[in-house]
């Protein structure tokens, strides 16, 4: 009796050391919105939305401050680097997972994960040293455009680089998940493995699938040190090709902060930048919990 | 003594080992033609091992290796030339828990026939009609074709992969204790559709249970250790077993 008192404590006392944490990430995640709101209010309460999201001139000395070229560069650099990394990793995962004899299994899957402890700084570096001058001298010639190589192409290939650990480990586990037999179920009616594969391994895993890609999107969006590096920082015009300088809002703000701030307002619309790289984020992150509900409802 | 009138699967010299570890040895037995043939056996004994030599699923592991011969109309599943996909296709398999695929129960009967080519609306209707009567299943899901397979009770599930194994047109039914997840009245369904299938089927169960094999068998391997140690006409091994472990199994002193 003594005993079972116990271990009923102990659950009632796990459930509200849960439930505790979860509140205290709550409180700060609209904490951070809210100190974010106050601190931008100087530029939300005198410019109208619509100019502040859609306009690109950013002129802090006149007072201009439209967030659209920061907005549009993210998208692009984001994007790019989605596109840039899909593909690949899917297929790698594929293969780790389907294909591959155990000895390479093992061996490539301490690599990956290596890939995700490196610096970010190291990433910009190495775009700096081998992204930039390949863009800009074998790429862009390859296209008939001129370009410094400091492009949103650079930064979509450093970024979809840092992503492919991201990628290929959650895909693998997610693709390792799905029960031998149901495989097996595919194969004995006929199917040929890649047909397993196609209607059955990935079906089974599409929910699993779409989360890693949501969690790569969500770091590349937030992907602040090695974009800034490569992306170039232009902040006169919006990137109409791969191969323009893009300003991702990240580097934005990681690049400003601190200097000039005695121009008015200029700290608050940094501060409108966070908010509005923060509910991008945010939003993102909604849409796909949503639409991982409708998976699992499916 | 008689001996069963065709052999449909000749199993020869068959070996395997799993990383070096022996689980089949040196297996060599006729398999009747359109008769049920019971796998029994203690766990472990290779009973499992030896049902996926039968359609080449023992490949799909690791570090394993197979050595010998199993023919089937002739011709050796294990010829590095033999076509799998076309192997596999002439068996239905049936596993101790049903794993239907993640679509719905519609596309889990069609699933097979698609895969072979068949595209037409009309037959497919046809076909999963057809299969899904076949194993009794029909009536319980004629309105829902479109739901998922995983929305049907565990032995409406067995039957759906029962459909769904027989809508590729085999000639063989390889089942692993497929009624061991299941209650008496579903197994009961199991074993139902199985004796209404042995004329056109040739059928090898793996089971546990001695009155199922009793039940259903025409004809009974008995294996100990990844040994064959007996084999013949039901009758025969329940009533006449001439090995000692035979006996020891069949009156319950090894299990
Ligand atoms: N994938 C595998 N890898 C390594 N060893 C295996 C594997 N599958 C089976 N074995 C081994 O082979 C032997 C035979 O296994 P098998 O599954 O064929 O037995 P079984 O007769 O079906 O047993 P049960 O009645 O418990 O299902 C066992 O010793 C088992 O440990
Ligand atoms: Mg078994």
């Amino acid at each position: 009796m003594e005993d079972n008192s116990a271990r009923l404590f102990n659950d009632r006392l796990i459930r509200r050391l849960i439930l505790a944490l979860i509140v205290v990430v709550n409180v700060l995640i609209v904490g951070i919105v809210l100190a974010l709101c106050v601190r931008s209010w100087p530029i939300l309460d005198g410019t109208p939305l619509g100019r502040l999201l859609f306009s690109t001139e950013w002129h802090p000395s006149t007072g201009k401050f439209g967030l659209l070229t920061f907005i549009v560069g993210t998208f692009a650099v984001t994007a790019g680097a989605m596109l840039l990394a899909v593909p690949p990793c899917l297929l790698s995962a594929i293969y780790l997972s389907e294909y591959a004899p155990r000895w390479i299994r093992t061996l490539s899957a301490p690599l990956i994960d290596l890939l995700a402890g490196i610096p970010s700084v190291i990433y910009g570096l190495w775009g700096v040293l081998v992204i930039v001058p390949l863009v800009q001298d074998r790429i862009a010639p390859l296209f008939g455009v001129k370009s410094t190589g400091y492009s949103v192409l650079a930064a979509a290939v450093v970024l979809a680089v840092m992503i492919v650990p991201v990628l290929v480990h959650i895909s693998v586990e997610v693709m390792k998940a799905v029960p031998r037999e149901l495989r097996e179920a595919s194969l004995s009616l006929g199917a040929t493995r890649w047909e397993t594969v196609k209607h059955v391994v990935l079906r089974k895993s599409r929910s699993g699938l779409f989360a890693a890609g949501v969690l790569a999107t969500s770091r590349a969006l937030g992907e602040t040190m090695a974009v800034l590096m490569v992306a170039g920082n232009y902040v006169f015009a919006l990137p109409r090709t791969p191969f323009d300088q893009a300003y991702p809002l990240p580097a934005l703000i990681a690049n400003n902060y601190g200097e000039m701030l005695s121009m008015p307002h200029y700290e608050a619309a940094l501060m409108a930048a966070a908010l509005v790289l923060l509910l991008i984020v945010l939003i993102f992150n909604v849409t796909s919990q949503a639409i991982l509900l409708r998976f699992a409802r499916a | 003594m008689p001996e069963p009138s065709t052999t449909h699967i000749s199993v020869r010299n068959l070996s395997v080992h799993y990383g070096g570890q022996p689980a089949l040895k040196n297996v060599s037995v006729n398999i009747p033609d359109r008769k049920i043939t019971a796998v029994l056996g203690p766990s472990g004994c290779g009973k499992t091992t030896f049902l996926r030599c039968l359609n080449r699923l023992v490949d799909t592991v690791d570090g394993v290796s197979v050595s010998g011969q199993v023919l089937v109309d002739g011709e050796d599943l294990f010829d590095p030339a033999a076509e799998v996909t076309h192997i596999r296709k002439k068996m239905g398999l049936l596993s101790q828990r049903p794993y239907p695929l993640p679509m719905s129960i519609y596309d889990n009967v069609a699933y097979g026939p698609r895969i072979h080519g068949q595209s037409d609306r009309g037959e497919l209707d046809a076909l999963v009609e057809h299969h899904l009567k076949l194993a009794g299943l029909w009536d319980e899901v004629k309105g829902r074709l479109r739901a998922p397979a995983t929305s049907l009770s565990i032995g409406q599930q067995q039957r759906l992969c029962l459909a769904r194994g027989l809508a590729v047109g085999p000639e063989i039914i390889l089942a692993d204790e497929p009624t061991s997840a299941l209650d008496p009245i579903s197994s009961a369904h199991i074993e139902g559709k199985f004796k209404e299938l042995r004329d056109q089927y040739t059928i090898v169960i793996v089971t546990h249970i001695l009155r199922q094999a009793r039940r259903l068998a025409d004809y009974v391997i008995f294996m100990y250790m990844g040994e064959l140690v007996e084999h013949g006409p039901a009758a025969e091994v329940f009533n006449a077993p001439r090995e000692k472990q035979t006996r020891e199994y069949i009156s319950g002193v090894i299990s």
